[in-house]
């Protein structure tokens, strides 16, 4: 490889198939004609492609996907059918897993498979608020000080001290207890959890700027007269979107583990709301003699994280596959 | 290097300031600490009046902010809620929680690197795969899970099996037990061993994963394919070029989590009823007390702050290729 290539012009590069080779990348070819030495003609597959084929071929992530989509569709599904299942009184207390009660059925007779589905909903919905929060917030923070550097920097950069020394759990304790008692509440701890999530994207995005304000595009951009907001908007925000993919998706984890444990705490989702850590926390003390009250949500919060986790392991892969390849 | 730590912790400090001024202002501001108190129709008016007194609850924010920085920059963090001296109650219960603490960040270290190096030796294998998704397993595993599950499904039915508490899931240790320390040490392992394990898994996995792939990248170098190359042992190589390098990184990371075991430690606590820091903080949260929650987030960032200082200077002495500017 040429040695005036970039990091990133590199790793989007499949290394294993040499035909495709795309070069300019913040316009992206879809279609470049290459002649090869047969006469035979081969569309080049534009870097996008080559992510997404990557990612498509991964077991992992294609597990990780599937598991995710299918409890999310199912969650949505039974709660469009059921609108009320979650809260409506059987007379069948404390009864086991059965045909008409596939989860079993908690002290006042509600339907576990109800609940849990409609907590993995409610997860989901706060994860993907503390993801868009994050997303945005952290790339137009990283972005500013990235590009202008000096001022905005520091400021960033104490900021991101100020979280990095206080452990996020001590400081969304106290934000969450202060939200706690507020009507809506999902919405306000996807907040507090969302607005202490931006600062990994934002160091992130900032470290990409800084070495791609210094590359050749963007001087002639600059040169071409386009404006601050244009070469931030077009052609710098593209080259580091990868990174921000694969981040995007460690926040949801993460936040779908912060939401459970704050529940847990019961600091989180408040009665009548449904989480599943808040369904742990009520499932727990009876967990010997009503597993099914414990362990159906634990599994399903088990298998949301994990199957998060693997669809971003995935992207990861995808997006620098150079990362996980060792010469033997 | 001197100047170094030196304008570092003057960043820390200032950090820390502004950090206990936000801090305060959120937990002053939440309510009324004594409002308990006043709803007892039984409690006399005056004793109402001393709490409030004796808690300045009646003083401006400011005035009260600046009250409680001139005491605690002397060391004195004032009175609970409960009226109970509150550096007193961090020493009791830190004293609980650093058991925990310290006996999981030394087996965490131990897992992780020995973890991490068998998964890479046996880099693509099946060993590797089943060590990976077990690494992936407990870093998505949120930590009141893994200690429920330990307590549900290895608590429960050894102590049922044995017809006696063998492993105890509940409190930091007996409280009726008597005796010298060793008398009492069965007791204390008993009560330790299942929290200990929650936080061992809750911290390793990310350690390991991290360890697997530096010893990866330091496997594919060029300089331990020379050492191959010159005939040194395999042994050897492991030991002198691969551990050696491959251990750098992982020690920063490991000083720089720290924040993360700690709070790992406060879910534990809940989990296991541990009368720890965790539990204290969360009670002082919950009691709108800002004496006991300022010494707490007081504490553990500087903890913090000394252990991000530790892992920088370290990582300087461990690769002299590390020089700090300035």
């Amino acid at each position: 490889m040429a040695s005036d290539e970039t990091p990133r012009d590199s790793l989007v590069r499949d290394v294993t198939t040499p035909e495709t080779s795309v070069h300019s990348l913040d316009v992206a070819p879809s279609q470049v004609i290459l002649e090869g030495d047969s006469g035979m003609t081969a569309s080049a597959r534009g870097q996008w492609a080559t992510v997404l084929r990557r990612f498509l071929r991964s077991p992992q992530a294609m597990i990780g996907v599937t598991v995710f989509l299918v409890m999310l569709i199912i969650s949505y599904v039974y709660g469009l059918f059921n609108p009320n299942a979650y809260s409506a009184i059987s007379a069948t207390i404390n009864s086991g897993p059965s045909a008409s009660h596939w989860f079993g059925t908690n002290t006042i007779g509600q339907d576990i498979l109800a609940q849990v589905l409609k907590g993995t909903l409610q997860d989901v919905q706060i994860a993907l608020l503390v993801a868009v929060m994050a997303v945005v917030i952290g790339t137009i923070v990283g972005a500013l000080a990235g590009f202008y550097g000096g001022k905005v920097d520091n400021l960033l950069m104490r900021f991101v001290d100020l979280i990095l020394v206080i452990p996020v759990l001590v400081v969304l304790i106290l934000l969450a207890h202060v939200v706690a008692q507020k009507a809506d509440n999902w919405f306000w701890l996807a907040v507090i959890i969302g607005s202490l999530s931006w600062t990994y994207i934002a160091r992130l995005v900032r470290a990409d700027f800084l070495s791609l304000r210094e590359r050749d595009f963007v001087e002639a951009s600059r040169a071409l007269g386009a404006s601050d907001f244009r070469i931030i908007t077009r052609h710098m925000i593209p080259n580091a979107i990868g990174p921000i993919i694969v981040n995007a998706t460690i926040t949801i984890a993460g936040a779908i583990v912060l939401e459970a444990t704050l529940s847990y705490l019961g600091l989180g989702i408040q009665p009548p709301g449904i989480s599943l850590g808040l369904l742990i926390e009520q499932g727990q003390n009876s967990a010997t003699t009503q597993w099914w009250l414990f362990v159906f949500p634990a599994a399903f919060l088990l298998l949301l994280i994990l199957s998060v986790f693997f669809i971003g392991d995935g992207l990861q892969n995808a997006l620098d596959p150079k990362k996980n390849r060792v010469r033997a | 290097m001197f100047t170094y730590i030196i304008r570092r912790l003057i960043i820390g400090l200032g950090v820390l300031f502004l950090a206990t001024i936000l801090v305060f202002i959120l937990v002053a501001e939440s309510g009324n600490p004594l409002a308990l108190l006043e709803a007892n129709p039984l409690e006399p008016k005056s004793t109402i009046l001393i709490r409030s007194l004796v808690l300045h609850l009646n003083d401006p924010l400011w005035q009260r902010y600046w009250i409680w920085l001139s005491h605690a920059v002397r060391g004195d963090f004032g009175l609970s809620v409960n009226n109970i001296e509150v550096g007193h109650q961090l020493q009791i219960h830190l004293m609980v929680t650093l058991r925990m603490v310290i006996l999981a960040t030394v087996f965490s270290i131990f897992l992780a690197i020995s973890v991490g190096l068998i998964a890479a030796l046996r880099h693509g294998k099946p060993t590797d795969k089943v060590v990976t998704v077990t690494n992936f397993v407990f870093l998505a595993a949120p930590v009141f899970v893994v200690g429920l599950m330990l307590k549900v499904f290895v608590a429960v039915p050894i102590d049922q099996h044995f017809h006696r508490v063998i492993l105890a899931t509940d409190g930091e240790q007996n409280p009726l037990a008597t005796g010298s320390f060793f008398q009492r040490l069965p007791d204390y392992a008993s009560h330790t061993l299942l929290p200990t394990i929650t936080l061992i898994l809750a911290t390793y996995a990310s350690w390991a994963i991290y360890q697997r792939s530096t010893i990866l990248d330091v496997m594919d170098s060029d300089y331990v394919r020379f050492a191959r190359a010159k005939g040194i042992s395999p042994s050897r190589v492991l030991i002198r070029h691969i551990l050696r390098n491959a251990l750098i990184p992982v020690t920063t990371v490991i000083a720089l989590d720290f924040a993360g075991i700690l709070g790992g430690a406060v879910i534990t606590e809940i989990v296991f009823g541990w009368n720890g820091l965790g539990r204290w903080f969360l009670d002082g949260v919950n009691n709108l007390d800002v004496n006991v929650t300022l010494a707490y987030l007081l504490f553990t960032a500087v903890i913090v702050i000394l252990f991000n200082l530790f892992a920088d200077i370290l990582y300087g002495i461990l690769d002299p290729r590390i020089r700090y500017g300035k």
